[in-house]
This record gives structure tokens, sequence and C-alpha cells, in this order.
């Protein structure tokens, strides 16, 4: 296998486990965690189609994007759930949904 | 061969590490985890070529997220127990490996070209062809700080329930420092606590 057939692999591999992750926990701050998790595989699969497309710039400057938009998810999403916790005593997802149906 | 077996042990690397990432019971040491993900990952990007990019992603990824998630663990506490999935896993388990399927079957029925040119570089790509994700990439940090700075400042209804109550629902204690007129030496006061039963007729 060639290097970029196995991070491609890789690339599958972290975007598995990331939907994976994010169907079975209903803690939010996993929930941000998973998703920096999928964010690392984005990331690599931007530079591997980069450099398989013979535009490696462009793909890495499309990662670097992707990097500072990730880091700000993650900053208000760790925000949100301190404040979650501090209004509702908790973090899990389903407990503070006040939908109804 | 030899970069073969390097990319393969980091990859094994970064999944072992992610999946343990989510499975774990605490909440920071599935943020050490996530630090290891993206170590794996930044060493892949610089065998790759990506030398920038490795670098933004370990000092952000490993070093401000990291950061970012204690912070947020001290405040919400380790012991946010996770209840468990909506879904069963084994339909997780499904999903996941449909998803997987089908997204291997579009990148691998990608036509394959070789790793030959590198124009335009990075700094070329990044500063002129695509300066309006500059632009971008500043609004959005300036747009994280002041949502951050919102969503973390306590209300005034938070700040007088706060001073009402104070720490842990105990009275908080206004101190004042002693005026001039008020301040007693601790010679004078000892002496007026030796003669307060005295009775002056």
């Amino acid at each position: 296998m060639t290097p970029l057939q196995i991070g491609l692999f890789g690339v599958l591999g972290l975007l598995g486990v990331g939907c994976y992750g994010l169907l079975i926990t209903r803690n939010l701050i996993k929930v941000v965690i998973i998703l920096q998790v999928l964010v690392k595989a984005v990331v690599l699969a931007l530079v591997l189609a980069g450099q398989a497309g013979r535009q490696p710039g462009l793909g890495q400057s499309l990662a670097a994007t992707v990097i500072v938009a990730d880091t700000m998810v993650a900053v208000v999403g760790l925000a949100l759930a301190v404040q979650i916790r501090r209004r509702f005593g908790t973090v899990d997802v389903s407990a503070i949904s006040t939908l109804r149906g | 061969m030899a970069d073969s077996a390097m990319y393969s042990l980091l990859v094994i690397g970064a999944l072992i590490c992610a999946f343990r990432a989510i499975t774990e019971a605490r909440i920071l040491t599935s943020t050490i985890y996530l630090a290891c993900v993206s170590a794996a990952v930044s060493t892949m990007l610089y065998l790759f070529g990506a030398y920038q990019i490795a670098v933004i992603e370990l000092s952000v990824g490993a070093g401000l997220v990291t950061v970012l998630l204690v912070y947020a663990i001290s405040v919400v506490g380790d012991d946010a127990s996770d209840p468990g999935p909506v879904i069963p896993r084994s339909v997780a388990v499904g999903l996941t490996l449909l998803t997987i399927a089908m997204l291997g079957y579009m990148a691998y029925s990608l036509p394959s070209r070789d790793v030959a040119a590198r124009v335009p570089t990075l700094l070329r790509a990044l500063w002129q062809q695509r300066v309006l994700d500059v632009w971008i990439q500043m609004v959005l940090i300036f747009a994280g700080v002041l949502g951050i700075l919102g969503l973390l400042a306590e209300g005034k209804g938070a700040r007088a329930e706060s001073a009402q109550h104070g720490v842990n629902g105990h009275r908080a204690v206004k101190i004042v420092p002693p005026t001039a007129c008020e301040y007693v030496a601790p010679q004078v006061r000892r002496a007026q606590e030796l003669h307060k039963d005295e009775v002056h007729v």
C-alpha cells in the first residue's frame, strides 16, 4: 500500500470512530471531543486530497481554515457546556432538551 | 517499506487513541487520548509534507484545545458520567460500518495521480488565491472571543445572588476597613475590656 492509501485508511477509520461516538454519547463535553476527532480526519483528508490532486497548497490552506473554524466551534461548545451545567446541573444532552413530542 | 510501516503505526495509534477517547469513562482521560490523536495526525501531516499545517495542528489541537477542555472539566466536573446511548450499540455499529463502506467506495474509486507537482505553494495559495479565507479566519477568531466573553459572563441576577449568598450558600461578609474615628488601639481596647464590668457611680 502506498502512503496515500494508508492515510486514506486512517481518514476512514477516524471518521468511523467519530460517527460511532456521536451515536452513542450523550455527554456534551464528550461530544466536543468527538467533533475534534472528526475534524482531525477532515484535516488529514484535505491534505491527502491536495497531494493526490497535485494541488497541495490548496488543500493545506483549506486545512488551515478548517482548523481555525473547528477551534472556534470547540471554544463555543465548551462555553455552552459550562453554562448548561450551571443552569441545568447536568451535561446530558437528552436531559436538557425541553422539546416535547 | 519503512515508510509504509511508519504510516501504518501512526494510523493504528491514532485509531486506538481515538477509540479510547470515546469509550473512556473519565473525561480527563479522554482529553489526554485526544491530544495523542492530535500528535499522531500532526506527525502524519508532517510526513506528507504539510509542515505548517502540522505545526498548527499540534499547537492548536494538542495544546489550546486540551487546555480549554481541562478548564471546562474543572468547572463541570470529571464525574459527569455518560448515561448511555440513546440507540442500541449494534445499530450504531451498523450505521458506522455502512458510512465507512460508502465513503471508502467513493474514495477508492477516485483516479489516483502521482505526487509530482508542488505548485502553487501554501503561501501563494493561502495569501493570494484564498485570501478571503484568511479574512474569514480573522472574523471567526474575533467572533469566537466575543462569544466566549458573552457566554462565560455571569448575568446580573447571578451576580446579585452570588453576592447575597456568597460561596457555597454561606452569607458573604462585607469587610470594611475601620475609619480613623472608629479605630481603637489594641492597648486601649484591652483596658476597656478589663474595666467593662466596673460600675461608675
